[in-house]
């Protein structure tokens, strides 16, 4: 590091208008802070010193949907959880990214009854799934990763 | 029967007051008991023979071999005498109903709606008588035998675009 960096003269860099948003987006995505099942354990273990979901921007999981980015919907939702569930997307702030994790997130998992929602895409619609009962963070951060990859591929034309 | 000398004569007493049928297992007594009595035998229990807690308040099905097809199962402790009573008082019907033991236990309160909520029987005199687990406007009450448990048909390789084609996907 030389002392023009540290001065903060660190040249000019071009890019895309697009690419700068979707970089500083995916760089500061924060989760909601909320879990429903046992998925909820190996979420908080991905964000542990062990897995650290900081290297990614995500340290911060806010307690209100009105400041997140990012739905982690870990466990299985039942059919009187489903209007909380749309209702705290509803209260997110565009642009929002959901994440079914687990299989019961996914679709039902081994819950195939009356009371559980046959998958939380009924309720709110998801960006990348992540299967395992419950994933290991390693499934975790690779389906963050996914939805990053997704994010920098994003058009603001999409978003209009 | 070696009852616990404790309980004799509790037992007797609800023998001749109630008709109860007592029944021993493993040393755990219960009493079948008419539910037209059930307020009067727990109120008896609690003020003659210091049963002070309501353990617990349940119910079972036995649909379709027994009849009447509910159980309402009141499991009461006696601090003083370090004994535990069960009492179950069968209940019959689609739109099976006894008196609430609220009266006599407060904490009965949230076990009978639970018991209303699941099994659909309902308490006369409730203070409060609303679903507790199930979505308020839920139909049909779940842990009877004869509710279908539901079921939607599992997404394979081999059937996913004809499951796709049907399920709804919430929309942003």
């Amino acid at each position: 590091m030389g002392i023009n960096q540290k001065t903060g003269e660190m040249g000019i860099v071009t890019t895309k208008l697009e690419d700068l948003v979707n970089w500083s987006r995916t760089g500061s995505m924060w989760p909601m802070l909320f879990g429903l099942a046992c998925c909820a354990i190996e979420m908080m273990g991905a964000q542990a010193s062990n897995y650290d979901l900081s290297r990614f921007g995500m340290e911060l999981n806010r307690a209100s949907p009105r400041q997140s980015d990012l739905m982690i919907v870990a466990g299985r939702v039942s059919r009187k959880m489903a209007p909380v569930v749309r209702q705290l997307y509803d209260q997110m702030p565009d642009p929002k990214w959901v994440i079914a994790m687990g299989d019961c997130a996914s679709c039902g998992g081994v819950f195939n009854n009356y009371a559980v929602v046959q998958g939380v895409d009924e309720v709110v619609p998801v960006d990348v799934y992540v299967a395992g009962c419950p994933p290991r963070p390693e499934g975790l951060i690779h389906g963050i990763i996914t939805l990053h990859e997704k994010v920098k591929k994003e058009k603001f034309k999409d978003w209009a | 029967m070696t009852m616990n000398e404790m309980l004799q004569p509790v037992v007797q007493s609800l023998q001749e007051r109630f008709q109860a049928q007592p029944a021993e297992f493993r040393g755990e007594v219960s009493l079948l008991i008419a539910p037209e009595f059930n307020l009067e035998a727990v109120l008896a229990l609690r003020d003659e023979f210091q049963f002070e807690m309501l353990l617990d308040e349940t119910a079972v099905d036995y649909w379709p071999q027994n009849e009447p097809r509910f159980h309402v199962v009141a499991t009461l402790y006696s601090f003083t005498r370090n004994v535990v009573i069960e009492l179950r008082f069968p209940v019959d019907g689609n739109a099976a109903e006894l008196r609430s033991l609220v009266p006599a236990y407060p904490s009965a309160n949230w076990k009978e709606r639970e018991i209303w909520d699941l099994f659909g029987i309902r308490f006369g005199g409730h203070p409060d008588p609303r679903r507790i687990v199930m979505p308020y406007e839920w139909e049909g009450h779940p842990l009877r035998k004869d509710y279908p448990l539901g079921y939607e048909e599992v997404q394979f390789s081999f059937n996913a675009d004809q499951v796709d084609r049907h399920k709804r996907y919430a929309k942003r």
